[in-house]
């Protein structure tokens, strides 16, 4: 019994962190790319699943159509949005930065709601509720598709950003500006296309976790379980996103399984953030991630 | 009569550093005292002094994340967590031993700077993206111990009764007495702060924040200053976090949760980065901020929408133009208030004949 329990927990754990992988891959991409770091991804999420459950409850749009209004609204939104607030910011401090998309964070949540209305809503992708009873396993079915959408994805991604041209060039961009510039790249169209790429994660992201627990405002704490993750994995490659998703979902569900009855509840939120403590203690730069040489 | 100095002109080192650039400073800051320590307690009711309270208080904190953001150049997004630290702190002394409020406020935010000391050593090693996470997890942890410990935050909703500071046997009870109490805080830790950013350790914080290679190789010892910055600037967040308590007369860890330490990030940089200046003006911006909405929607808000609604939405407004006036102050002013307030005056001290 004690086995089988573990077990359970693990491999839910796995799901989640699937989950969580496919939220942090889009941080990661604005981060390596425009060295940007944004705070405002949970609420990336939150808005794109606001925008299709909004679009399908409230005016009745199926919801394949209301997935293309939330794929559409997030490209432009993000193509205005580096336009506007994040071009201006290049070479400003970090903390700048920071700031910035905590504003933006703060005016996604007010807005969300003010559009669409308050309330939580049902987001339906065509998944059963029933739980997958697998031998002696519970899962829940959209964990599992949720899982798969995010394996599929990062796959598509790594292929992306390995094989293609316009993966290569991001890349390129991402190791050196001023390199990129001299080779011929347009830096700056590759900052937009980067945001976008962020903006239809988001959306996946949206769909896979709204249909998980429901649409509302609270789907934006979802964006303070990236940062453990990337710090984990190192902010290098989709492969570290993965492994840090996976460490974090697994630790989660260890942590509320076992350390809550003990002392009460809550641990779930926090221990990610022990774990990447004690991970920053040892390896500054994460488990992937490689050292920073600095000059003068 | 209007005729004014044309700018500064410093030939000595000596005036460079003078607390009072000009001898009309002197007469200026004579006037504020004046007007906040006897004009404005004597016409202002209940309400508004509630309201310069909550300012001055707000002060103390944002100088104190000055320090630590705008001087020495390492991020917090952690900072509400010393306060509470503090605040707990002060409560259970004050509680439990029955302490007066001028050893709370020391005693506060020692603690606070000794929690802060110990988030502040992985600095030495991590910066930028890897700082901020660092200190994201420390509000996390800390607020979670604190919510869990009994002993510490009194167990029922994690809330203590803060007894009413005590001043030569009076009890300073309502707001026209906390009043004076908080000002004077306020003022030593504003004092404090400017005299600390012209000593020989002020000047070795910005000497990091600009270029940390290049101070360690002038001889200063980055790990020791930093830990520094951490400490003084947790020891104003702990001590800002006492005077919140006994502003409320209640210690909560739920006023000390992250949308604080976004708050007062959102000062700092709104106000100015490394000024003194820019953290009163951004203090006051904040924290004058939601009132004036909550004011200017609840009178003109019924024309838009039903009063039943009206609560909902102007939550959602509120956080709608705080975002988008963070947003708009560093696309538009990156210096904040501070600068703004600079180019009015070089406008002015030339004016009509600028050139």
């Amino acid at each position: 019994m004690e086995w089988q329990f573990l077990f359970e927990l693990t491999i839910n754990g796995l799901l989640t962190g699937m989950m969580y992988a496919l939220i942090a891959v889009g941080f990661v991409l604005i981060y390596k790319s425009t060295d940007a770091i944004n705070f405002a991804q949970g609420e990336f999420v939150m808005i794109a699943a606001i925008v299709v459950a909004g679009m399908a409850t409230n005016y009745g749009f199926p919801i394949i159509a209301a997935i293309a209004v939330g794929l559409v609204f997030m490209i432009i939104f993000n193509i205005v949005l580096e336009r506007v607030v994040l071009r201006p910011m290049i070479g400003r401090p970090i903390v700048a930065i920071i700031m910035a998309t905590i504003g933006l964070a703060l005016i996604l949540q007010g807005a969300g709601p003010l559009v669409f209305g308050a309330g939580t809503k049902p987001l339906n992708i065509g998944v059963p509720d029933e739980p997958l009873i697998w031998g002696p396993l519970f899962m829940t079915p959209i964990d599992v598709v949720g899982a798969g959408i995010s394996i599929m994805f990062l796959a598509i991604f790594g292929w992306f950003f390995m094989k293609s041209r316009k993966g290569v060039a991001m890349r390129a961009v991402a190791d050196s500006h001023m390199t990129s510039m001299a080779m011929g790249i347009n830096v700056e169209r590759y900052f937009a296309l980067a945001w976008i790429l962020a903006g239809v994660v988001a959306l996946l992201g949206g769909l896979v976790w709204g249909s998980a627990i429901g649409v509302d405002t609270q789907m934006a704490a979802l964006g303070l379980k990236v940062f453990p993750v990337v710090i984990l994995g190192g902010l290098d490659s989709i492969i570290g996103v993965v492994v840090g998703g996976l460490i974090i979902g697994v630790c989660e569900a260890l942590a509320a399984g076992y350390i809550d009855p003990l002392v009460g509840g809550g641990t779930k939120d926090f221990t990610p953030y022990v774990l990447m403590i004690l991970v920053l203690m040892f390896r500054p730069y994460g488990i992937f991630g490689k050292p920073i040489i600095e000059r003068i | 009569m209007f005729h004014r100095e044309s700018g500064y002109f410093n030939t000595t080192y000596k005036a460079d550093m003078a607390l009072y650039p000009l001898p009309i400073a002197k007469f200026a800051i004579a006037a504020i005292l004046v007007l906040f320590f006897v004009v404005a307690p004597y016409f202002l009711d209940e309400y508004y002094l509630s309201i310069i309270n909550l300012v001055a208080i707000a002060i103390v904190g944002a100088l104190g994340l000055n320090i630590l953001v705008g001087y020495t150049g390492q991020i917090s997004i952690g900072h509400a967590a010393f306060m509470s630290v503090g605040a707990y702190t002060a409560a259970n002394l004050a509680t439990k031993l029955d302490l007066p409020f001028w050893l709370t406020l020391p005693a506060g935010g020692a603690m606070a700077a000794f929690i802060g000391i110990l988030v502040g050593i992985p600095s030495l090693r991590i910066k930028g993206l890897y700082l901020a996470i660092a200190t994201l997890a420390a509000q996390f942890i800390i607020e979670w111990v604190i919510n869990h410990t009994p002993t510490i935050s009194g167990g029922v909703a994690a809330s203590i009764e803060m007894p009413p500071p005590e001043f030569l046997g009076k009890e300073l009870v309502n707001q026209a007495e906390l009043y004076y109490f908080l000002m004077v805080i306020m003022v030593i830790a504003l004092v404090g702060a400017m005299n600390l950013i012209r000593s020989r350790i002020g000047r070795s914080f910005i000497a990091i924040r600009d270029q940390e290679i290049a101070a360690e190789i002038i001889g200063i010892n980055v790990f020791k200053t930093k830990l520094i910055a951490f400490a003084v600037s947790s020891f104003y967040a702990g001590v800002c976090g006492v005077m919140y308590t006994y502003y409320l007369g209640i210690a909560n860890y739920e006023n000390f949760q992250l949308i604080t330490s976004i708050d007062y990030l959102a000062m700092v940089i709104i106000g100015g980065l490394g000024s003194i200046l820019g953290s009163i003006l951004g203090a006051i911006f904040i924290t004058m901020l939601p009132i004036v909405i909550r004011l200017l929607m609840e009178t003109f808000g019924s024309i838009f929408v039903d009063d039943a609604a009206l609560a909902q939405v102007i939550a959602q407004f509120r956080l709608i133009i705080f975002g988008g006036l963070i947003i708009v102050f560093l696309v538009v002013e990156p210096d904040g208030l501070a600068k703004l307030w600079q180019n009015i005056r070089n406008y002015f001290r030339f004016w009509p004949f600028s050139y």
